[in-house]
């Protein structure tokens, strides 16, 4: 494939940021809007061909005489050699030194991805030409410099699904961290989105030490930093193109294993390496207990939220755990912990969100609950076998249900972000006891939100439904206990987002305060939703068992209605009839204004303050961080260098003074004195003489 | 009276030891010249005297004493002229007031 | 002698100061100090340009353009000069900092004297850099040094008597072991019968200090560069020098006089006593280890801006001699642009800072804040220099940090691996601890500083930044990212001058894996 396209999609948006970031200000505002806008949407288009090739053009290069789906590195530049290449004396490499490349990877995932990142990039760009203006149209200040940094958000996180190398994809996951904070502190005269985005730059930046740590380890043993060698082989005949195997990662398993030191501390380093790593990805991904920053990157604008803290970045975690997916498949300790850390976060979440009265929290939380989902349906994926109920599971079926409900996700969720953003902007809060009943007077809002909730609640035949079916088929196929947990998860997602939908659209009728009438927004604000709603309302239908798997193996066919025809229906049931009480049960609580909630509250106050207070994490965060780390360490240390060490240093000038002082008086300066000690020392060395000599 | 070395060297050693305490306690700074001349003298009269009484042959204590006191002439013209400088700067001749220029 | 290009380093600082000495007003100092740090970046650029030159045409030779002149011939001290690729990247970095430093000295009271002294410190800094003979090396070392006692006591800030004086003397403190060392270098320089050298090529290859006087000499002069690197405990002078210095003493302090104590211990400590450097380097290691993560965490707490960069600088340097210690090829090159790249970045922040305390008269973060609304322009440039130094990729502290966490990482494992003990490798790990700690007191100056509220009401009226200023922060944040988006030339510059024998030497003592 020509290398052209790929460049320009990575280029298009990093040159975008320059204009705009070194340009913006001497260019109108709304010019600026335009010209990321359409930037977007040439980078969408690119996108759009470029998955289109890989996945139906049938090319050699990426899908094999088999049908196995390949990996293809389009372009691979060293940008950093650490360790030159091992030459032999022919000139040959023998051996290829350790060095960062950057460069383009397609295969099914990194294709899949570049279409939901520039889809919701686009979407959002789209839909903030509205949103970043005021009600009369004007725009806000910092237009330009909000474009600017979309783009360059949209530049690292392309950058980050095409790494073909681990520190690529280090390199790209500091710099959506990097945009991340501009964008949650882009309100930076507002004190909390200046703390929200240090927060959540500093917590995922201590998730990275472990990543980063994670990475040397892994290097060091493996010799490599590229995925196509940690978990692919190369495919005879054709240059730079490589099929997922899992006798690499086995291989790789055996390096470790080999190794001189193949345990540490009981566990496997390969494990350790793994799970150092998952770490990363548990900060950016936002699992427990790394998930406290989420909840305050709400403080950004909202298409922020629903492009980076809903849809893309967001996922990395899950992302990257799919990436090396071969070499955790390989240490399924690393898996298991995966599963545990996924389950914990997605019930967690789950009830926090029942308990949040601002809507971008709930939505936050629910984002975290549905990542833990994805998590979860990686960690309980293995080889094919037969489960408890004798039904034969796919091989690495909960990779491709993670994938899939990955895809479905961002775009359900921006939707949902996305009208939270038109309520937000209409109400002018963030809070639903000032919305209630807007159903009337926001009618595209309102019907596409309620497909956004019915999306994510599971409900046939929207989005939400076949992927989150998949996961919960994948969790049965595993272990009962899991399914069964992620099942009352999924029934609480059904009742919690319906929570919210009845109480923004429906509880009591609306108050007009003023003049001023909530109405719908303009159609650059709406157009997005009804795309995104349209879209989560056939996205469930995409093939995703014959596009993306773990190794490129189709295990489904590629008609419009496979994923009906493989459902799987005991469990299909289950989760729908488990959805659809979820539903009930907040309908029946929140349609009409009632004392039921109340009662339920006061019934249970304790609860309610835990899940109301994000079960106090964020305080016990503030506990560590100012009263041990800053007050127990920093300023201990910055004590001990002013007085101890310092104090040292300055005792041996103040010894020195203090002694020049102390025989200071001998020098007087009198002569008479002196000529009194020179007539003693005389007598005395007279008398000492004579003594002598006597 | 035989005239021996004594009679000279002992109102010698009285002139020394005058110089010595008027150097050690006076305050003044002419005072303070003054003894040092003494002290001077005195030195120069033992000379004399030992080339007189020791070495008769010979003339180097003589000599030596002769420069002496040329030397100590001009020095005390230097320190007189000193003294009268820091006079007229300070309107004093006291050593113990005169520590200006000490450190 | 004039046709060695290297002694030009030397002869336009000191054309400078004849021409500084000549010059009647303020412009034609300005002129003076522009023209010729323009044309040091012009000779360092073409020095670059005609060494990749010459190596591409397969000049192997360990030092190029060298020269000798005879200067005292008793005991055989000569003026001997020579560069390799890692020299060259301290001259380039010298003259970026010295032009954007005489920018950001626009308006300072007294100019001519200023720019004399702060133009003979330069001298004494490239005369550094050029020399290969360790006699002359000190003598420029010394002459680097005394010009910031009356930089500082004149020209500086608040306690600038205590702090000048306490920079002068600690760094003559090290000086004193630095000088003892260099000596018994000397004394032991050759074999028996042969005559003594100060060259540092000739003594390399000589190869005659013994082990045991390795091991009094290395640490001598490691502590007496190291005082200079600001190495745990010796850093002290750092904080309150840098606090009291004015701008361009600032920038140039850090952004090139710390790096000549770690281009000294690199090359007279490790390249001189191998074996010694790899038997003591655990004392050093443990000493530098601690300066990253104890700079980092005094940096969280200070509320001046000065301080809170000296105390990074010693976290950011303190992570230069921990690599050099790593005696691995990768370690080491990270070292170097570790060097270079703090070198730019704190010169960058101290411009900045020194910019805002110009128009603030505070540099107390708690009297400041919501400058981004005020002074848009710096506010940018500071957190794009904020940026570098918390290691962001893109720029150029990620690429001088991975490169030493991956090369230190590689020889921990070695270590730990081969029986060596795992020191190495538990010290690198808390050594990438302190991205994290960066990140923290960046983040707080980022927060407190630029955005927020305005704090002060008064500060409305401040004007953003001159021309002058534009250009001098510009050059830096330019010369950053280069590093940042180009690294492999400049690690390729800085790995292939390392000496193999050298290394053969190192490698000796080092347990290999298989």
């Amino acid at each position: 494939m020509e290398s052209t396209m790929p460049v320009l999609i990575l280029a298009i948006p990093l040159f975008t940021f320059l204009l705009l970031g070194l340009l913006g200000k001497f260019m109108q505002r709304g010019m600026a809007g335009v010209i990321g806008t359409s930037a977007m949407g040439i980078t969408l288009v690119l996108s759009y061909i470029t998955a289109f090739t890989y996945f139906f053009s049938g090319n050699p290069l990426f899908i094999s005489a088999g049908g196995d789906r390949l990996q293809a590195v389009i372009f691979n530049t060293v940008w950093l050699q650490f360790t030159p290449d091992q030459i032999d004396a022919a000139g040959q490499i023998v051996k290829h030194g350790l060095a960062i490349k950057l460069g383009f990877l397609l295969d099914s995932i990194s294709a899949m991805m570049l279409v939901v990142i520039t889809t919701i990039s686009f979407m959002v760009h789209l839909y903030s030409n509205g949103y970043m203006r005021d009600h009369h149209g004007v725009c806000e200040k910092g237009f330009q410099r909000f474009f600017a940094y979309l783009s360059l958000f949209s530049f690292s996180m392309l950058g980050l699904v095409v790494a073909t190398n681990i520190f690529q994809m280090y390199i790209f996951w500091e710099l959506v961290g990097a945009s991340s904070y501009l964008l949650i502190g882009f309100y930076y005269t507002k004190p909390s989105a200046v703390s929200a985005s240090k927060k959540a730059f500093i917590v995922t930046r201590f998730a990275d030490l472990g990543f980063l740590i994670g990475i040397l380890i892994l290097s060091y043993y493996t010799g490599t930093f590229n995925f196509t060698e940690l978990t692919s082989v190369p495919v005879e005949g054709l240059n730079d193109v490589y099929a997922v195997s899992a006798g690499t990662a086995e291989h790789i398993r055996s390096i470790f294993a080999d190794s001189k030191a193949p345990l540490f501390m009981g566990a496997s380093v390969m494990t350790w390496a793994l799970v150092l790593i998952f770490m990363g990805g548990m900060g950016k991904s936002a699992m427990m207990p790394l998930h406290i920053w989420l909840p305050d990157a709400m403080e950004g604008p909202t298409p922020v939220s629903a492009l980076i803290h809903a849809a893309t970045m967001v996922v990395a975690g899950v992302y990257l755990v799919a990436r090396l997916f071969p070499l955790f498949l390989m240490q399924t300790s690393a898996l298991d912990i995966v599963t545990v850390v996924g389950a914990v976060t997605a019930l967690y979440a789950a009830m926090v969100a029942c308990a949040q009265i601002d809507i971008k929290r709930v939505l936050a939380f629910s984002t975290i609950s549905q990542i833990a989902f994805m998590m979860v349906s990686l960690g309980v994926t293995r080889i094919a076998h037969t489960d408890a109920l004798g039904h034969e599971v796919h091989e690495g079926l909960g990779y491709m249900a993670s994938m899939f409900h990955l895809f479905t996700h961002a775009m359900f969720k921006a939707l949902l972000f996305l009208g939270a953003g038109a309520l937000i902007h209409a109400i002018g809060s963030n809070d639903y006891t000032a919305m209630h009943g807007l159903r009337k007077y926001m009618p595209v809002t309102h019907w596409t939100f309620l497909i956004g909730c019915l999306a994510i609640a599971g409900i046939i035949p929207f989005a939400g439904f076949f992927s989150k079916d998949e996961i919960l088929t994948a969790c049965f196929g595993h272990s009962t206990v899991w399914a069964i947990w992620m099942t009352l998860v999924a029934g609480l997602t059904a009742f919690y987002m319906f929570r919210l939908y009845f109480l923004i659209f429906w509880w009591k009728e609306h108050k007009v305060h003023g003049e001023h009438v909530p109405h719908d927004q303009p159609w650059t604000m709406t157009l997005p939703l009804i795309i995104l709603a349209a879209i989560s309302c056939v996205a469930g239908f995409v093939p995703f068992g014959n596009l993306v798997t773990w190794n490129g193996h189709p295990i489904t066919g590629a008609g419009f209605f496979t994923n009906l025809d493989n459902l799987n229906w005991n469990v299909a049931v289950i989760s729908l009839c488990v959805a659809i009480i979820g539903i009930l049960v907040a309908m029946k609580m929140y349609r009409k204004e009632n004392p039921l909630p109340e009662k339920m509250r006061s019934a249970l106050p304790r609860l309610w303050d835990w899940c109301h207070h994000r079960f106090y994490w964020d305080e016990l965060y503030m506990f560590i961080t100012h009263k041990i780390i800053f007050d127990r360490v920093c300023k201990p240390i910055a004590w001990f260098d002013r007085h101890v060490i310092d104090g040292t240093m300055d005792s041996f000038a103040t010894m020195t003074n203090r002694l020049s002082v102390a025989i200071k008086g001998l020098q007087s300066g009198r002569i008479q004195n002196y000529v009194w000690v020179y007539l003693l020392g005389a007598l005395v060395l007279a008398v000492v003489t004579m003594l002598c000599v006597l | 009276m035989e005239k021996t070395m004594l009679c000279y060297l002992i109102p010698s050693l009285i002139m020394f030891c005058c110089g010595v305490y008027g150097f050690i306690t006076r305050k003044n700074m002419i005072a303070i010249l003054i003894s040092l001349e003494l002290m001077l003298n005195s030195v120069d009269i033992n000379f004399v005297v030992f080339n007189r009484f020791l070495f008769p042959g010979s003339m180097e204590g003589m000599f030596f004493t002769l420069f002496a006191i040329a030397i100590a002439a001009a020095e005390t013209a230097l320190a007189i002229a000193i003294i009268i400088n820091v006079f007229r700067s300070v309107k004093n001749v006291d050593v113990e007031e005169v520590s200006k220029m000490k450190f | 002698m004039f046709s060695n290009i290297l002694i030009y380093f030397v002869l336009i600082p000191l054309l400078m100061l004849a021409g500084l000495g000549i010059s009647r007003n303020v412009k034609q100092i300005r002129a003076v100090a522009v023209v010729g740090s323009t044309a040091l970046i012009a000779l360092s650029v073409y020095l670059l340009v005609d060494y990749l030159g010459q190596r591409a045409a397969g000049n192997e030779a360990e030092m190029l353009y060298t020269g000798s002149w005879s200067w005292f011939t008793p005991l055989n001290i000569n003026l001997s000069v020579g560069v390799d690729g890692i020299s060259i990247a301290m001259l380039i970095l010298s003259s970026f900092i010295l032009f954007t430093g005489s920018f950001a000295s626009w308006k300072i009271d007294q100019p001519k004297e200023f720019f004399l002294w702060l133009i003979l410190l330069s001298t004494g800094v490239y005369g550094f850099f050029i020399s290969i003979d360790i006699f002359t090396m000190f003598m420029f070392y010394e002459v680097a040094l005394i010009p910031m006692y009356l930089l500082i006591g004149v020209w500086g800030s608040g306690k600038k008597n205590y702090s000048a004086m306490k920079l002068t003397l600690m760094l003559m403190g090290g000086s004193a072991f630095l000088m003892l060392g260099l000596i018994g270098i000397y004394y032991h320089s050759a074999p028996a019968g042969q005559p003594l050298t100060w060259n540092l090529l000739e003594i390399a290859h000589n190869n005659a200090i013994s082990t045991g006087w390795q091991h009094f000499l290395f640490p001598m002069t490691f502590v007496g560069f190291g005082v200079l690197g600001a190495m745990f405990p010796f850093h002290t002078w750092s904080p309150d020098g840098h606090a009291s210095a004015p701008t361009a003493v600032s920038m140039l302090h850090a952004g090139v006089l710390m790096k000549l104590g770690g281009y000294g211990c690199f090359r007279v400590s490790m390249y001189l006593m191998p074996e010694a450097a790899n038997d003591l380097a655990w004392i050093f290691l443990i000493l530098t280890g601690i300066s990253v993560v104890y700079g980092a965490f005094s940096a969280c707490v200070q509320t001046d801006l000065k301080y809170i960069n000296a105390y990074s600088s010693v976290s950011h340097c303190g992570l230069v001699l921990f690599a050099i210690l790593m005696i691995n090829t990768t370690a080491m090159t990270g070292a170097i642009m570790q060097m270079l790249s703090h070198g730019l970045m704190t010169a960058l922040f101290f411009a900045l800072i020194g910019m805002i305390y110009g128009r603030t008269h505070t540099r107390d973060i708690h009297e400041m804040g919501g400058m981004m609304q005020i002074l848009p322009y710096l506010s940018v440039c500071y957190v794009i220099a904020g940026f570098a130094s918390l290691g962001l990729p893109g720029l150029s502290g990620f690429v001088a940090e991975m490169t030493i966490f991956v090369g230190s990482f590689e020889q921990g494992m070695i270590d730990y691996l081969g029986g060596a003990g795992s020191l190495r490798l538990v010290f690198t790990i808390i050594a990438c601890c302190s991205i994290v700690i960066t990140a923290v007191y960046i983040l707080r100056v980022v927060g407190k500083l630029l955005l927020g509220p305005v704090h002060d009401d008064h500060h409305r009226q401040l004007t953003d930044a001159t021309w002058w200023e534009r250009l001098s922060t510009a050059t830096l944040i330019i010369c950053v990212a280069a590093i940042g988006c180009f690294p492999n030339f400049f690690e390729q510059l800085i790995r292939f001058t390392f000496n193999p024998e050298f290394f053969r030497a190192l490698a000796a003592n080092v347990p290999v894996l298989n």
